[in-house]
């Protein structure tokens, strides 16, 4: 048996690295994270590989206030549900904002943070996490 | 074989924080009101089905059925616990309903259990979150109340509800518990108070969670034939479905609306022949306050992006044309998991039966419980009628 | 010739104020500050560390160098605050940007000088065609002892620098060494905090590497200060930089640019680095840099580096090093000491 959560999060290290996901060619439609079947094909779905381009805006958000201890030194962090670009949602946190100033539909784009760690021993977990576009991000303002 | 399966009995435990009381006492303590309720003697109970979500990490153990058995000395009968998170308990409700309706058995007892004080927060709060999509939500952070924020904000943005209404669930639930002996909290709560209460996740507030319970609640169920020898007065199951939708919120159509609630509380309404406003009471799932919004909205009481103007209307107090959570629900009367949705199903059955006490509707004839799991990725739905 | 074919810097978004740290002693902050040469310092996020600063500085520099991650033969990480006391940081920056499986990766170790030491193997397996490109990063997120001199200058930052022969930015002309085994700043296995030798660092130390390695490079490439037009010194501080420039007969308009410190402190294995980045964000095509890194215990790599044509069309795109020194948050102590890991209940 491995250390508690070690294989769990390495099998998914692509994915939440580079947010890796799938995206079926019978009806285009794009998946994260990656999914085994296509839900609306099935068996007639093409899965293929996607790298998502990592650009999103803003679905909704909460300002978490209350969390488990491994989130403690974060309280309060922004927790968002991000529409990338490509078309599917995804849950992260929102980070190099104050609370205060996020809002629905601000253009966000992924940037790389640890997202939380099993115990000071155990394995540390890093992938996605969301900022604003802004020219320090490589963009411009939409 | 009946259309209709009987429920003979019903009990509950106290619901709280239950220092003294172990997850065996209190499900023993549902069962045994249960079947004093119903009048049947141990041995006529042919299996037990329990409702539990995570009795393994809020207690340690597992293999409830065989634990409950033992502990009841129910001798060597069938038993087992069914798991659909938060609609655990609708879950074992629906099992027992589908194993009478198919003959195998006549007889059997239902429970809900969930004992969820022996751990600490961090630990509750993440056993919670197992409700969700663990790997892609609660890994990253999104606790149980900031996925229900998402929908409120949503809401929010999309219908202009406002945090007043927001709050109106907990005003109205807890008026209904302050007349229900077995409830949690007790007792009435100005909106002022629950609007100023501490955020857990911005917009949701303390009070508009659910708390941590502990509690069980219980069930005898049996054949329609079967029921006339043990009661004058019993309340059948006129449907009962269930469905499903995607585990992870972010994955919806609209996270506005829970599909799989309009879907399974639909195919009720028309597998028991009636309309909604052929019902006198309802149960829905309150874990969140805006989950009583949208489950308005998804069971037909109010149109989408209306419930929070039915509730400020008065539409859902008891006296309303339809009286919602006249238990307290969730929010007032408890939640311990594993038994919410067989704990909304003794409250339509006695209010069905007229003994609601204080918080009886007039006259209640039918009534629809809406169990959810997760963030609505399961939905269980049961019309009661008498 | 080898060349740096693109690079990246990261800073973290929060600094905290020379000032605000005084307070908490009872020193003269403004005097301090000036003094030391450190006005603020950058302070990373709670979940920040020297893997996702690394990361994003090498999606920086591929950025910039617009070069496919699939070329990169190397990947070498220098810094003294990695994650992990054992398992690389280099992993989980080739994994994170795109590169193959099939390469060759190490956690490099100098104290501040571990990602030039990462530049200069890099130079050394391309020039022996090894591999096409190598990725050598300096990242630290780097701790001071509460109430040590050293919490007034340790900061956060890195950056990414991608060695390779095809349309370099800058050529690396040539690179010199010194070393020598001085104890003038170190930290055991298992201690969260570094120690160090006080007024030890300065003179046997830090001046004479610095001195040491600016000289000999100098000898071997036949030139003098006057054929320079920049030059970077490793910056623990404002300090000392200013000092070896004078020392050396370094105009101080020659130095002026690279002076990071002064506003995001000393950001130890990032520090000649990120200064030298400053640099080419600026230098026009041609112009000649002179820099020494320095790394207790003690060594200096000195380099003296050419600006390319190819840098004018690369630039644009990717934040620049004065891009990531205008973002910023400043914390209070309290939050710095709750991010930084300084309040024992939190874990």
């Amino acid at each position: 048996m491995a250390q508690h959560g070690v294989a769990q999060i390495w099998r998914r290290i692509r994915a939440i690295y580079n947010i890796e996901g799938n995206t079926c060619k019978t009806c285009d439609t794009y998946y994260f994270p990656p999914r085994p079947v296509c839900p609306t094909c099935r068996r007639k779905g093409v899965l293929e590989d996607h790298k998502f381009k990592g650009l999103g805006k803003i679905h909704t958000f909460a300002v978490v206030r209350q969390a488990p201890d491994d989130f403690k030194r974060q309280i309060p962090y922004v927790i968002a549900q991000v529409e990338l670009d490509e078309g599917a949602r995804v849950t992260a946190q929102i980070v190099n904002i104050d609370p205060e100033e996020v809002e629905i539909g601000m253009r966000v784009r992924a940037c790389f943070r640890k997202i939380t760690q099993a115990g000071t021993a155990g394995v540390i977990v890093y992938g996605y996490k969301f900022e604003p576009v802004l020219k320090v991000t490589g963009h411009s303002y939409p | 074989m009946s259309n209709r399966v009987a429920i003979i009995g019903v009990g509950l435990s106290k619901f709280g924080e239950l220092w003294e009381q172990s997850i065996v006492d209190i499900t023993l303590e549902a069962a045994m009101v249960a079947i004093f309720d119903s009048g049947v003697r141990g041995a006529d109970i042919e299996a037990v089905c329990i409702g539990n979500m995570s009795a393994g990490r809020f207690t340690g153990q597992e293999h409830l059925g065989a634990l409950a058995v033992d502990a009841g000395g129910l001798g060597g009968v069938p038993a087992y616990s069914v798991e659909a998170a938060c609609a655990s308990g609708g879950a074992a409700v629906r099992q027992a309903y589908m194993a009478i309706r198919s003959g195998e058995h006549d007889v059997m007892m239902v429970l809900g259990t969930e004992k969820m004080s022996d751990v600490n927060q961090t630990e509750a709060m993440n056993t919670i979150s197992v409700a969700s999509d663990w790997e892609w939500e609660g890994m990253f952070g999104a606790t149980f109340p900031a996925l229900y924020a998402f929908i409120a904000r949503r809401h929010m943005k999309e219908y202009g509800t406002t945090e007043e209404q927001l709050s109106l669930p907990t005003v109205k639930n807890h008026a209904n518990a302050a007349h229900n002996p077995y409830a949690q909290f007790q007792r009435p709560v100005p909106l002022k108070v629950v609007m100023g209460s501490g955020m857990l996740a911005d917009p949701i507030r303390v009070l508009h969670s659910s708390p941590v319970t502990d509690g069980a609640a219980g069930l005898i169920m049996c054949s329609e034939e079967k029921a006339k020898e043990y009661t004058d007065t019993p309340v059948y199951i006129e449907s009962s479905t269930q469905a499903s939708d995607t585990l992870a919120l972010h994955d919806r159509r609209d996270i506005c609306t829970m599909d799989a609630v309009v879907k399974s509380s639909k195919e009720a309404l028309e597998k028991a022949k009636v309309e909604i406003k052929d019902i006198d009471v309802f149960e829905l799932h309150d874990s969140f306050t805006i989950g009583e919004i949208t489950l308005t909205e998804d069971v037909g009481i109010a149109k989408k992006g209306e419930g929070g103007q039915t509730l400020s209307d008065g539409l859902t107090e008891i006296g309303g044309k339809f009286p919602v959570n006249t238990s307290g629900g969730l929010k007032a009367r408890g939640h311990p998991i594993g038994a919410t949705g067989v704990a909304q199903i003794v409250e339509l059955a006695l209010q069905l039966r007229e003994q609601g006490g204080g918080r009886q509707v007039d006259g209640a004839e039918r009534g629809l419980a809406v169990n959810i799991g997760g963030t609505g990725a399961t939905s269980i739905v049961h019309i009661l009628g008498r | 010739m080898v060349g740096i074919v693109g690079y990246g810097v990261y800073v973290p978004r929060y600094r905290i104020k020379t000032e605000e740290i005084a307070a908490v002693w009872g020193e003269d902050g403004p005097k301090l500050a000036k003094g030391l040469g450190v006005f603020e310092k950058s302070v990373p996020g709670p979940d920040e560390d020297v893997a996702t600063i690394s990361v994003e500085a090498a999606r920086n520099a591929i950025k910039q160098g617009d070069i496919d991650p699939t070329d990169i033969g190397a990947v070498y990480v220098g810094s003294e605050s990695h994650p992990y006391a054992v398992k690389p940081t280099g992993t989980i920056v080739a994994e994170s940007i795109g590169c193959t499986h099939d390469i060759t990766c190490a956690d490099f170790e100098f104290a501040c000088k571990a990602g030039t030491a990462a530049v200069q193997t890099c130079m050394g397996l391309v020039d022996s065609k090894m591999i096409k490109i190598g990725l050598a990063i300096g990242s630290d997120t780097a701790q001071g002892r509460p109430g040590d001199a050293l919490e007034y200058s340790a900061a956060a930052g890195g950056a990414a620098f991608l060695i390779g022969k095809k349309k370099p930015v800058a050529t690396i002309e040539e690179t010199v060494s010194f070393t020598t085994d001085t104890p003038d700043f170190w930290r055991r296995e298992g201690e969260d905090f570094p120690s160090h030798g006080a007024r030890f660092t300065g003179e046997p130390a830090y001046f004479r590497h610095v001195g040491a390695g600016a000289k000999s490079l100098l000898k071997k490439t036949k030139t003098t200060v006057e054929d320079y037009d920049y030059f970077v010194f490793h910056m623990p501080n404002g300090k000392f930089p200013i000092a070896m420039g004078r020392q050396l007969g370094v105009p101080p308009e020659k130095l002026e640019d690279s002076l990071i410190v002064r506003q995001i402190g000393n950001t130890y294995s990032g520090s000649a680095m990120m200064g030298l980045a400053r640099i080419l964000d600026i230098a026009d095509p041609d112009s000649k840099i002179f820099m020494v890194a320095y790394g207790s215990g003690a060594g200096s790599d000195a380099f003296s580096i050419k600006v390319e044509e190819e840098i004018e069309s690369r630039r644009g795109e990717v934040p620049t090093m004065d891009d990531y020194i205008a973002r910023k948050t400043y914390v209070s102590y309290a939050v710095y000491a709750k991010y930084r890991r300084k309040i024992v209940a939190l874990g």
